[in-house]
């Protein structure tokens, strides 16, 4: 594009430099990478409404195991259950479809694809992703993959149900469980077409960052958002490929009678031909690809987080540097702890000693990450906007959860609460809904970017809180249950007089669950009605440096009309002194004089 | 009856919690007349005190929990030799953790309170600085590397017999199928017999080797009898799927692997008669008990059958999803004192695997003359899994 003298009050005239759209090119199979992105969210949406659903009942199971309920057969059908009663397989089927859903549907994709396509060209200064057409490839990959696991929560034998782990032989064999017939298939089928989407998606972000960025726009001047996403498909395109292949071999073991993952097995009365394979191989390929899962979920929300609490403290983020570093510490041991999720698998314990060793480790960047963010709410202007919330919401629940990681990381004290309630509580604290708050936060931060208007604020005000009371109101006793050494994935716990006194927490948590689950709802009705009726945004209403507030409100082919900025400055100069505004965009050059002040 | 309940205080928590955008509404009256959407002094007011309510709530949080749920964990009544070990730990890790969570969290609330925006109030300038970086990388590392040496000292302790141990110790066979454990002892020769699924047949449901002379007299129980302060040595079999052998009292799981054998050891120290007498166990059955009787009411006048009441005994569970009824997979562990333990080995060990498949083909044999059986013995695995007392790692 050329810098022609247009007058850009609104994107209108920079239509017509391009090819015409259709509805079809504009809405459905885009190129751009800003409708892309919004696709990304409101499928992440969709999908995360079937999978805190799906929570919802199993925890009505869990709490009320013996009560039966109009709204179990009203959503799951008579033949799951029958009478209103949650059958045993519903339920195992319930809680992996949850954990898919959740992992890879909403906080993969749902949040890494949404803003590191909305994000990335955006901060970086760019028209566009690296590669227009992969990125609509990506996105549709992704679509199908989401329509497929739908349809296998629809099969006659029922969806997948052995654990979102899908650890073989459980998930090898339909004599096992009925989940591990028709529903299994279309489960494998799904994550492929997921992978591949994914690994187009991650490809792109690398492509565009390192080579697309503007003038000016150096690694050390880049927003922490865009360092997140960056390392974050690094960590996606190696480890997400070993998924796939154990994928691949699993589907060869169910249907073209290999043995990678199974040995020795008499089931259902006969002895099966599989020989010499083992399914603890299938646990290093899965824990490769799932440890730094974790990670692929978290360090874009805490990207997300260091660009909002920066923005809404009126201060520099504490320790550019040190982030960036403990970013690229995480992601590098990410890849070397997956052992920690099988020190009682056995294999061999010396691997344990390693993998404690590595795990623990961990701890030292994350705790530099939490000490950063306090410094930096330190001596602030904080500007309370809901989008700052989720954020501290987040710093609180990934300290929280973080800290248990310290016991479950340690191989000795693993033996006792491995697979109990304990793990459920340290994982959703720390990835579940740290992430998911770092979803909120960026939904709230940049809802104006994406649609021009803005969000509710009360609603988001109320939404905040109830969810934050709610999440550790769930969260935190479970705890508890699960030193008691109640194991996950129990349908219930009535068989276990030992359990009987855990109940009324089950109670609890449950309730909180729900209170918690239907305010979501605020959420729903404030992000859809917004887009229709929200208040028009200005052009930067959270006065932040970053170079999306550049550009138009009205979205437009190639982001800037004219040329794109240039950048001059960090993204933090925030209350910088010798400025009179606490705001200093990327774009305005330094003044006569001006010194950099940070390293 | 109770799902309207949840249900009208679901809707009624809804509704009140929908007033509270009325009061953040009504906090706007006042002020200019804004309608930014963009938080202003009031919003930066308003949360900033919720703020430092919900440290409040944090805290509360915690000493709820902590007086009323801190009878359940799993520490400090620990009935394996081993036990104490982790439960140091666990308590050292626990402690550590509230002590970094309550400072933590108050800085990171007491700061989003104390710095809430004010028109007019000028950020500090404060981009970074290594000698607080250096200070909150070190100190981590040194607390972590003591956890990290302590652990690993422990576990190394846990998972690995030495030798002179394995000669004193018993070895035991857990096997899993879905949904039921069998434990195997190998009798009076110390050897388990070798054992995989190719064999299994009928009677001798555990696939063991008939031909092997140390499978001779190795009988299987349903129950788990162990005796108090002798090593045990545990070795796993799956006939499925993974199942997780675990006995949270003992501070013990591992799981079990079709295809191979898994192990894990500990020394009981506790027999369930003491265990069940010691006062924090006789507190807890009392608690269960009470609930139990309240159910059982309430069943009684339904016209059901009441509950049992309830005495302890340790329990081994399936604690690795195996399927539909997973959640029903357990086994009851008895300790014996050395005596008791011989008397019950007395009384089961004839009931050996031989003996029961050679049983069960006399009965088929009554049962229509011309018999077919006796082909149990030759049946050939193409690799059979060695459980072997000799087997090292």
């Amino acid at each position: 594009m050329s810098a022609e003298a247009h007058n850009h009050d609104h994107g209108h005239d920079a239509h017509e430099h391009h090819h015409k759209d259709t509805f079809i090119t504009k809405y459905i199979f885009s190129i751009d990478h800003k409708m892309i992105s919004k696709q990304y969210l409101i499928t992440g949406i969709i999908m995360g409404v079937i999978g805190v659903g799906m929570s919802m009942l199993f925890r009505m199971q869990l709490a009320w195991p013996e009560e039966s309920f109009k709204i179990f057969s009203f959503f799951l059908g008579e033949r799951m259950a029958p009478g209103g009663v949650m059958n045993n397989e519903t339920y195992l089927a319930l809680v992996t479809i949850h954990g898919t859903i959740m992992v890879f549907f909403v906080l993969t994709a749902g949040l890494s694809g949404t803003f590191s396509n909305l994000l990335i060209p955006l901060q970086i200064g760019a028209r566009d992703m690296a590669s227009g057409f992969l990125n609509m490839v990506s996105y549709w990959l992704f679509f199908l993959s989401s329509v497929v696991m739908v349809i296998s929560l629809f099969v006659e034998s029922g969806p997948a149900s052995a654990g979102w782990t899908i650890y073989p032989p459980l998930s090898a064999l339909p004599q096992a469980i009925s989940g591990s017939g028709t529903g299994m298939t279309l489960w494998l089928v799904s994550m492929a077409i997921f992978i591949a989407s994914s690994l187009l998606g991650s490809l792109n972000y690398i492509v565009t960052v390192i080579n697309l960025r503007t003038k000016g726009m150096s690694m050390t001047r880049l927003p922490l958002t865009i360092w997140a996403f960056f390392i974050t498909a690094i960590i996606g395109v190696i480890s997400f490929p070993v998924l796939l292949s154990a994928a691949l071999m699993l589907i060869m073991d169910r249907s073209f009678g290999t043995s990678f993952f199974l040995s020795d097995i008499y089931i259902a009365g006969e002895v099966l031909h599989y020989q010499g394979g083992s399914p603890v191989l299938f646990e290093h390929l899965f824990w490769f690809l799932g440890h730094p899962e974790v990670y692929i979920v978290l360090l874009p929300a805490l990207g997300i987080t260091s660009e909002i609490i920066a923005t809404n403290s009126r201060k520099p983020i504490f320790g550019y540097r040190a982030m960036i570093m403990s970013i690229i510490a995480i992601a590098f041991l990410s890849t070397i702890v997956w052992g920690h999720h099988m020190f009682i698998s056995g294999m061999n314990p010396f691997l344990g000693s390693v993998f404690t060793f590595t795990t623990l480790l961990i701890a030292i960047p994350s705790a530099v990450k939490a000490f950063n963010y306090i410094t930096t709410l330190w001596k602030g202007n904080l500007q309370l906007n809901p989008a700052m919330l989720f954020s501290i919401g987040l710093v609180s629940t990934f300290i929280t959860g973080g800290l248990t990681g310290l016991i479950l990381g340690d191989s000795t004290l693993d033996i006792n609460v491995h697979d109990t309630y304990f793990v459920v509580a340290h994982f959703h604290l720390v990835m579940g809904i740290s992430a998911l708050y770092g979803m909120f936060a960026g939904i709230y931060h940049w809802f104006p970017r994406m649609f021009g208007r803005m969000l509710n604020k009360n609603l988001g005000y109320v939404h905040f809180w109830v969810t934050a009371v709610c999440a550790y109101g769930v969260f935190f006793p479970m705890h508890f249950i699960g030193m008691a050494g109640l194991p996950r994935r129990y349908y219930t716990n009535t068989n276990f007089p030992l359990f009987d006194e855990l109940q009324n927490v089950n109670v609890i948590i449950t309730t909180f669950a729900l209170v918690g689950g239907a305010f979501q709802l605020v959420f729903l009705y404030n992000f859809f009605s917004s887009i229709f009726y929200g208040k028009r945004t200005v052009q930067n209403p959270w006065k932040s440096n970053t170079l999306e507030w550049t550009a138009p409100i009205e979205h437009i082919h190639g982001n800037w009309p004219g040329e794109i900025p240039e950048v001059h400055r960090w993204p933090y100069d925030y209350s910088k002194p010798g400025h009179d505004e606490d705001f200093v965009p990327q774009n305005v050059p330094m003044k006569e004089g001006e010194e950099v002040l940070h390293h | 009856m109770t799902t309207l309940l949840v249900l009208i205080v679901v809707v009624l928590l809804a509704v009140a919690l929908w007033q509270l955008t009325k009061i953040f509404d009504l906090t706007q009256v006042g002020g200019n007349v804004n309608n930014t959407q963009i938080a202003n002094d009031n919003d930066n007011k308003v949360n900033g005190y919720l703020m430092f309510g919900f440290l409040g709530f944090i805290y509360l949080t915690t000493i709820y929990c902590l007086l009323n749920y801190s009878k359940f964990p799993l520490i400090g009544d620990s009935a394996s030799a081993h036990g104490p070990q982790i439960d140091n730990l666990m308590v050292i890790t626990l402690v550590l953790i509230f002590f970094v969570q309550t400072v933590t969290q108050a800085l990171l609330h007491y700061f989003a309170f104390k710095y809430r925006g004010k028109e007019g109030q000028k950020a500090l300038y404060f981009a970074d600085n290594n000698r607080l970086e250096f200070i909150w990388s070190i100190i981590p590392a040194i607390v972590l590397a003591g956890l990290i040496l302590y652990g690993l000292y422990a576990w190394t302790n846990i998972m690995f017999v030495s030798e002179k141990d394995k000669e004193d110790a018993i070895v035991i066979e857990l096997y899993a199928q879905q949904f039921k454990w069998e434990a195997r002892y190998s009798g009076a020769d110390d050897v388990l017999g070798k054992a995989n699924v190719r064999y299994i047949d009928g009677a001798n449901n555990l696939g063991v080797d008939l031909s092997d002379p140390n499978a001779q007299d190795d009988f299987t129980s349903s129950e788990l009898h162990i005796p108090k302060g002798k090593r045990v040595i545990f070795k796993m079999r799956s006939q499925d799927v993974l199942h997780s052998a675990y006995m949270p009292h003992f501070r013990a799981q591992m799981n079990c692997v079709p295809g191979m054998v898994t192990q894990f050891s500990f020394i009981p120290t506790m027999t369930t008669a003491e265990m069940r007498e010691k006062p924090a166990m006789v507190e807890k059955v009392a608690r269960i008990n009470a609930i139990r009787a309240k159910k059982s009411e309430a069943l009684v006048a339904s016209g059901q059958p009441a509950l049992d009441p309830y005495t302890f005994d340790y329990l081994l569970l399936c604690n690795k999803i195996c399927g539909a009824s997973h959640y029903n997979m357990q086994m009851k562990v008895v300790v014996d004192t050395p005596e008791e333990y011989q008397a019950w080995l007395k009384e089961n060990s004839p009931k050996t695997i031989v003996q029961a498949v050679k049983t069960a083909a006399a009965e088929a044999k009554a049962a229509e003359k011309p018999a077919t059986s006796k082909d149990t013995t030759s049946a050939k695995g193409t690799d059979s899994t060695v459980v072997a007392q000799a087997e090292t790692k």
